[in-house]
């Protein structure tokens, strides 16, 4: 039913907190070679990172939009204190640009207009997708750990535009203390912002040396890679059409253009598979969630 | 202090239930015995005659009975959850916790005389997230994630308008509360789905050598040593080789507890405090929820608090209050 309709790729927020220069290159050059509709900024981790990229977020944004690309601002995804609440209400009180509330506290003070639910709201179900739809919310970033079988159901009878990350470690866990930091024997309010040694994520490997997850400051990510590239028609043919690729420190043009050719119809699932673990840097695959599996596991299409 | 704390206290069991009111807890929480709350373990929770005959025991000695319907519904399954909180205004519990907004929108909506608290589980940790949640859902009591400092949540009482609920002992999430899914990346059961962190199905102790390997589904999460204690294997209080070092990176193998900081939080705003262990005996219910009742009628009274020892039923022997303290972060 929904073939007709093309896919919409989105970039979501860089999760890390990479240096200035190397966030303001790594979005002029989404801008200038993209295949990507849409294009996600903002700080969603971490409030003590939020000035980290706070001069050049205007330039970046604009010259995305020139571009083309529609630009959506995510919140933070975990609020607990008047400060940074303040900056959810600054973000909030913004004209133009989408917002994308990762709290309740955002979809709260962004009742009654157009924005976004994201990831890190709890939508599992068509009575609270139906819920915040009544409230203004015009598409929703489904959470991470859903099966195909909530994903169809929500599709079904969802009454806003779906979205579902197709492509990036997958956020796991969010906390009031930053791993990042106690990884190195500091404490969170003398961190110095020591998250930035990790561009990608710090490894946390099991004592048998297995990899297992990611610390990204406060966060906890998956340490594969999740990876719906063969999953992408079933997702398009339940009508979700918006597929989120989350930035890594690797080639995010090339990823773009192997899921568009994908939801195109253009590239084997085979093709797509080989040509993202050349482009992944080392990350393992997983879709496990998505096969109701454990989130970790990689499910092949023989299954 | 003229406002006394309220004690609220676990029943995974109808014997627990008897021995949390018997020991002077004011309210007791539970869940029905399927993935409608968080605590589905076998063996564990209530039928629908053991929740009447509960509620009647507890409201004859002057308890109130919170009923946990507190995962979030299956899309396209919204029936048992729906039925879940039907049952509890039917057998007349004094309130349901919940999580989940179309829920909370179905009972508002169904049985606007029931009570509702939010769950843990629906991570509202600021003024403009609890403020939703009371004018949009009538919510009048919400459990506060562990996530807050004992600063931040006097300063969150002071902008609020409903009750807040605290932990004050028994197992410490460090995570965000349903909002993690450390437990389904490792296993194909999900906490927030189906109310199950960790389940023991998914455990596994290997012996080697001298050393026990605790593994959650393919992963290791420990190596302990013969004599050293451990943790019930959660991925929070795994071991782990990070930055060259091998850690308990997340958090140490301790339990949650935080008796001595009850003239703090009363200070603070707090209406309740909550003991944690559904999953635990009535002996441990009884005891645990006696100290607490000594400690909180000594706050109300003015009075010294009492030595109390409980480090012997924590989890590792460890305490520690986790994020009520800056340091802890």
């Amino acid at each position: 039913m929904s073939a007709a309709r093309p896919a919409l790729l989105s970039l979501g927020p860089v999760l890390f907190p990479w240096p200035a220069k190397a966030w303001r290159d790594f979005y002029f050059r989404i801008a200038d070679e993209a295949d990507v509709d849409c294009v996600h900024l903002g700080e969603v981790v971490c409030f003590k990172r939020a000035g980290l990229h706070a001069q050049m977020m205007e330039a970046v944004g604009e010259r995305l939009a020139r571009a083309g690309k529609e630009v959506v601002l995510s919140s933070l995804a975990l609020i607990m204190n008047e400060a940074e609440l303040d900056s959810v209400r600054t973000l909030a009180a913004k004209d133009g640009a989408l917002i994308e509330a990762n709290d309740m506290a955002a979809a709260a003070l962004l009742a009654g207009r157009p924005h976004a639910i994201g990831p890190y709201v709890n939508v599992y179900n068509e009575g609270t997708l139906a819920y915040l739809a009544g409230r203004g919310a015009v598409r929703a970033c489904l959470p991470f750990e859903l099966p195909e079988t909530s994903l169809a159901a929500l599709a079904a009878a969802s009454p806003v535009e779906l979205e579902v990350q197709v492509f990036g470690r997958v956020p796991l866990a969010l906390s009031a203390r930053c791993y990042a930091a106690r990884a190195r024997d500091r404490s969170k309010d003398d961190c110095r912002i020591v998250c930035r040694e990790d561009g990608d994520g710090l490894a946390v490997d099991t004592l048998d040396g297995a990899a297992f997850l990611a610390v990204n400051g406060t966060q906890t990510l998956s340490s594969t890679c999740a990876n719906l590239a063969a999953e992408v028609g079933r997702l398009l043919a339940m009508g979700i059409r918006r597929l989120r690729l989350s930035p890594h420190a690797i080639d995010m043009v090339a990823v773009a253009e192997v899921f568009r050719a994908v939801a195109d119809g253009r590239l084997e699932t085979a093709e797509a598979d080989a040509r993202l673990a050349a482009l992944a840097n080392g990350m393992a695959f997983s879709n496990g969630f998505f096969h109701g599996a454990e989130g970790a596991a990689f499910i092949g299409e023989a299954e | 202090m003229s406002r006394r704390l309220d004690l609220v206290c676990p029943a995974g069991t109808p014997a627990s239930l008897r021995a949390a009111v018997d020991a002077g807890g004011d309210a007791v929480y539970l869940g029905f015995r399927d993935e409608t709350n968080a605590r589905n373990f076998p063996g564990l929770n209530f039928s629908r005659d053991e929740l009447k005959e509960g509620i009647a025991y507890a409201h004859e000695r002057g308890a109130k009975v919170f009923v946990a319907v507190n995962t979030y519904p299956r899309a396209g399954n919204l029936g048992p959850w729906r039925q879940a909180v039907d049952d509890a205004a039917r057998l007349k519990a004094d309130a349901v916790i919940l999580a989940d907004i179309g829920l909370a929108d179905y009972a508002a909506r169904t049985h606007p005389q029931l009570g509702r608290h939010l769950s843990v589980q629906a991570s509202a940790s600021n003024p403009a997230a609890i403020g939703f949640y009371r004018r949009e859902l009538g919510v009048r009591r919400v459990v506060l994630p562990r996530v807050l400092t004992i600063e931040e949540i006097a300063a969150l009482n002071a902008a609020i308008e409903v009750e807040t609920e605290v932990f004050v002992f028994g197992g410490l999430c460090v995570m965000a509360e349903g909002r993690c899914t450390l437990s389904s990346y490792a296993t194909p059961c999900s906490p927030n789905r189906e109310g199950v962190c960790s389940p023991a199905a998914h455990v596994r102790y290997v012996e080697k050598g001298d050393a026990t390997v605790t593994k959650l589904g393919d992963f290791t999460l420990n190596v302990v040593q013969g004599g050293e204690r451990a943790a019930y294997p959660t991925t929070c209080k795994g071991r782990y080789r990070v930055a060259g070092a091998e850690r308990y990176l997340f958090e140490e193998p301790a339990s949650l507890s935080a008796m001595h900081m009850l003239p703090e939080l009363a200070a603070a705003g707090v209406t309740a405090l909550k003991i944690e262990g559904r999953q635990r005996g009535r002996a441990y219910v009884a005891q645990v929820v006696a100290a607490f009742r000594r400690a909180v009628d000594a706050v109300a009274a003015g009075a010294p608090l009492p030595a109390e020892e409980l480090a012997a039923i924590t989890e590792g022997g460890k305490q520690t209050t986790g994020a009520y303290r800056r340091s802890w972060q």
